[in-house]
Order: structure tokens, then sequence, then C-alpha cells
């Protein structure tokens, strides 16, 4: 039978709570990386010139269609070649996960933005407001209030997606987990942890989603 | 005779295959009311919409007041900004209200003064509440568009294209989404506008409504204008086959 000792997890808090900073931060930037892409390649999905539309959904179905880690380890290894600079590991995380995330993100916003009736744009233009500013003003304001929990959603999934970028060396949760599962030679409970940190985490937000669909769901 | 306030010439338009306006050509004097009759799918709410430019004309020259644009086949189209330009210069009404469903019914009429004709706050403020006011709702600035009867919905949409001062305003069937006991009070709005001297080109169901408060009736069929005078004339005494069939269906309701 084995003998579960948790005690010796206590030496390697700080290396828990730096892998902790880590990936919250990470999770920050993808998301907010994410929503940016998204809302640039949906806007692109809705405009009129067909050119914008066909760039926008190749990049979306490109990051759509393939797996994350594959994109992680391009992004790393690969775009550098390409491009000529130089990538650190955090960078290229950032930039395959906001990529990845984002074409998700993106048939949420466009999906929002298109449930609202045609209608509103219309009187928006009619009083004189270019589509730009009926967009800002009208439309996405309340396509926004729409898209909050399946963006929140795609967000918890970008939090659990950074786990993989411990592959790339990224000092995350994971990465300072394996450090400490190799150090002190106990990684049951060191992985139980880490699993029990992304839990403690996430478990506080998920329960705020789903208290807002709740309450929200019957409204629309 | 005074220079017309809406000037249309030439006017076509085709979605696809179909030919929606063919060579429209009529004028709105200055405080004219013209009403717009026809059966569906006539082109009422193309040429409505073709005014203030939503839809744009593939021929033709429109102008409204000191604006015009005219299009071609070959023209390339107006930019944004001249398009927005020019459709603040005309309010438009639609059947469906479109009020902006997450501001107030004050923020509703304060929207376009402040975005568009960049008035200060307080300004566009007392404009809205001035305008609200006049069709019947200041009591309900504060309200959500979702709280209001249709026919307050509809008043509210008047007023909030009356606070961009426009020199003409648009009513596409302004009143048939509206339970019969509420198309009352949005007519008597549209009557005292009427009667202030604003400039209406009107489409509407409403023919004895078209007969009192419109001078002009022009009636539309398949595209074209079949029948345009006189409201009174047009409609008790009309020229043509087509406008006599046409409201026919509609005497049974008393005038
Ligand atoms: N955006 C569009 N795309 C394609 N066809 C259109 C479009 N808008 C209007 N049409 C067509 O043009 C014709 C005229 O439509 P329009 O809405 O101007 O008629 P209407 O006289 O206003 O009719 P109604 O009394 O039913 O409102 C119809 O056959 C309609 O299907
Ligand atoms: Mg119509």
């Amino acid at each position: 039978m084995y003998e579960w000792d948790f005690s010796v997890l206590w030496t390697y808090r700080w290396l828990f709570l730096d892998g902790i900073i880590m990936t919250v931060s990470l999770t920050v930037a993808v998301v907010l990386g994410g929503l940016a892409v998204g809302l640039i390649t949906a806007m692109g999905m809705l405009s009129g010139s067909r050119i914008l539309k066909a760039v926008a959904l190749s990049f979306i179905e490109l990051f759509r269609c393939t797996p994350i880690l594959v994109q992680l380890i391009w992004c790393y290894y690969a775009l550098p070649i390409l491009t000529g600079i130089e990538l650190s590991p955090i960078a290229a995380s950032i930039i395959a996960l906001s990529c990845y995330g984002g074409s998700f993100y993106s048939e949420i916003i466009r999906g929002g933005i298109v449930s609202i009736e045609t209608g509103q744009r219309e009187a928006g233009l009619a009083l004189g407001m270019t589509p730009t500013l009926a967009m800002r003003r009208i439309v996405l304001p309340q396509a926004l209030r729409r898209m909050v929990p399946a963006l929140m959603n795609q967000s918890i999934l970008q939090f659990k997606n950074t786990s993989l970028v411990s592959v790339l060396a990224v000092p995350d949760l994971v990465y300072q987990g394996q450090i400490a599962a190799h150090d002190s030679f106990r990684p049951l409970e060191t992985y139980t942890a880490v699993a029990v940190a992304y839990l403690v985490i996430l478990l506080p937000v998920t329960l705020f989603v789903r208290h807002r669909d709740a309450r929200f769901g019957g409204a629309r | 005779m005074n220079r017309p306030m809406i000037e249309i010439r030439g006017l076509r338009k085709s979605f696809g295959t179909h030919e929606v306006l063919r060579n429209i050509n009529f004028t709105v004097d200055p405080s004219g009311v013209v009403a717009l009759i026809g059966p569906s799918g006539s082109g009422k709410s193309t040429l409505l919409r073709c005014i203030n430019l939503l839809v744009r004309p593939d021929d033709g020259a429109i102008r409204v007041g000191d604006a015009q644009f005219t299009f071609d086949h070959a023209a390339r189209p107006p930019k944004a900004r001249a398009l927005a330009a020019f459709r603040a210069r005309t309010g438009m009404v639609f059947q469906n209200f479109n009020l902006f469903g997450h501001m107030s019914v004050l923020e509703n009429v304060m929207e376009a003064p402040i975005q568009v004709r960049k008035l200060p706050k307080g300004a566009a403020r007392d404009l809205a509440m001035t305008q609200l006011a006049k069709v019947g709702l200041a009591d309900r600035a504060d309200q959500m568009p979702q709280t209001l009867s249709g026919g307050q919905k509809q008043r509210v949409a008047i007023a909030r294209a009356l606070a961009m001062e426009p020199e003409v305003m648009l009513f596409d069937e302004a009143t048939s989404a509206l339970d019969p006991e509420l198309v009352g009070e949005v007519l008597a709005t549209m009557r005292a506008l009427a009667q202030a001297g604003m400039t209406m080109v009107i489409v509407t169901h409403e023919i004895a409504f078209a007969r009192e408060v419109a001078d002009r009736v022009v009636f539309m069929r398949d595209g074209v204008v079949v029948e345009d005078g006189p409201a009174r004339q047009v409609i008790d005494n009309p020229t043509q086959e087509a406008t006599r069939s046409f409201l026919s269906h509609f005497h049974a309701s008393p005038a």
C-alpha cells in the first residue's frame, strides 16, 4: 500500500507559487491576445471584402484544425526561421495560444454580432453614424453581453491549455511540478497538488459562469 | 416656385436579376408630405431606403436639400463618411422601431446628437428632453425600451430621428407593427409633424391617413410610379386602372 505524504511538498511552496503566478499571467496574456485575434478575424469574416473574408477564414481554420501542441512547438522552432525574429519560449507560447484561442473566440464574436438584429445597425446608420461607429456604439455592446458566457467558457479552456507550455520549458505550474516531482521523488503527491491548484483557481470561475447562465439563460 | 427639397431622377435598382426600381422620378417640395402607396413588393421600401442611401442605387441622381449623389454602374461607391453625413440630414422611422436595446429612452435620443453632431452632453440632454416632450414621452425618459408599448416605442423612434434636426423625415410603415388601438397615437404624432412644416415621405397602408395628411399621393407598382397627384384626387378619383383596383381593397374601411 502506498504511503501518501504531502508534507514534503511544503519545501517546494515557493516553486509552486512561482508556477501559479506564471500560469495566471500567461492566462491573462492569452485571453487578451486571443480576444484581440478573435475580434480582428471576426471583423474580417463580417467585412464586405472577399479577400479579407478569405484571409480570416484561412487563419481561423488553420488554427482550429491543428493541435495546439503542434502549434506551440511550431511557433517556437519554425516561426523564428521563417520571420528571422528570435522568440523566447514565453513569447512563442503567447503567440500560439492567442492564435489558437482567437480562432475559437472569433466564431463566438461573429455569432454574437450577427445575433443583434440588423435593424438597430440600420437605425444607427440612418441617424448619420458611420458603420464603424454603429458597430462600436450599437452592435458590439449588446453582442458582448450575449457573448459573455461563451467567452468565459473559452477563457477557461485557455487557462487549462497554458499547461502545455511546459514542453517549451516555460516555468508554469506544470513545469514547476515536474521539477518538484523529480527532486522529491514524490510524483503522486506533486501532481495531485498541481491538479488541486488548477481546480482551486478554476472552480470559482466556473461556478460564477454557471450562476450567470442560470440567471440570464431564460431571459434571452 | 420653390426648389424641391427632395429630387429623384432616373433611379434604378436591381437585386440580382430582379429589377425592383425602374426609372423612378419624383420630387417633394419643402414642407411637402408625400404618401407612397402600392401593393406588397412594389418597391416602396426600396425607394425610401434609396432616399437616404441605406440602399445604394444602381443608376440615377438623388438630392436632399443641398446634398446630391449621382450613381451609375461605373462610379465608385461613395465614402462611408460622405454617406453618413448625407444620412444625418434625413430622419428615418422603421416599421420595427429599432430602438437601441441597451440604452434608456433618453440615451436612445441623445446618442446620435452626441456621437454624430458632437453636441456636449448637457445640450444633447436638453434637446432630447424637448423632443421627448414633443411626442408626449418626457416622463418615460429613464425607462428601457423593452418596458414600453409599441406605440410608445415608435414615438421614441420619431423623437430620436427628430433630435438630429433633419431636413426630411422618411416613414416606412411606421404603424404596421402596432396593435390597432396604438396606431392613433403614432399617426397623431406624424400629423403634428406635418403641420409643423416637416418635409415627409410616408410609406403607408393607412389610406385614410394618407388622404387626410399627405398633399400628394404616389402610387407604385412593379417598380414604377403609376400615378402621382394631389392626395384627394388620386385616392377619390384615380385616373389609372391599377390604382383603382389597388384602392378597391381599402374601401371596406371607412375613411
Ligand atoms: N436586400 C434585398 N435583396 C434582395 N431582394 C430584395 C431586397 N430588398 C427588397 N428586395 C425585393 O425587392 C422587391 C421590392 O421590395 P420592397 O421591400 O421595396 O417592397 P415594398 O413595396 O416595400 O413591399 P411591402 O409592402 O411588402 O413592404 C421585393 O420583391 C423584395 O423581395
Ligand atoms: Mg416595405
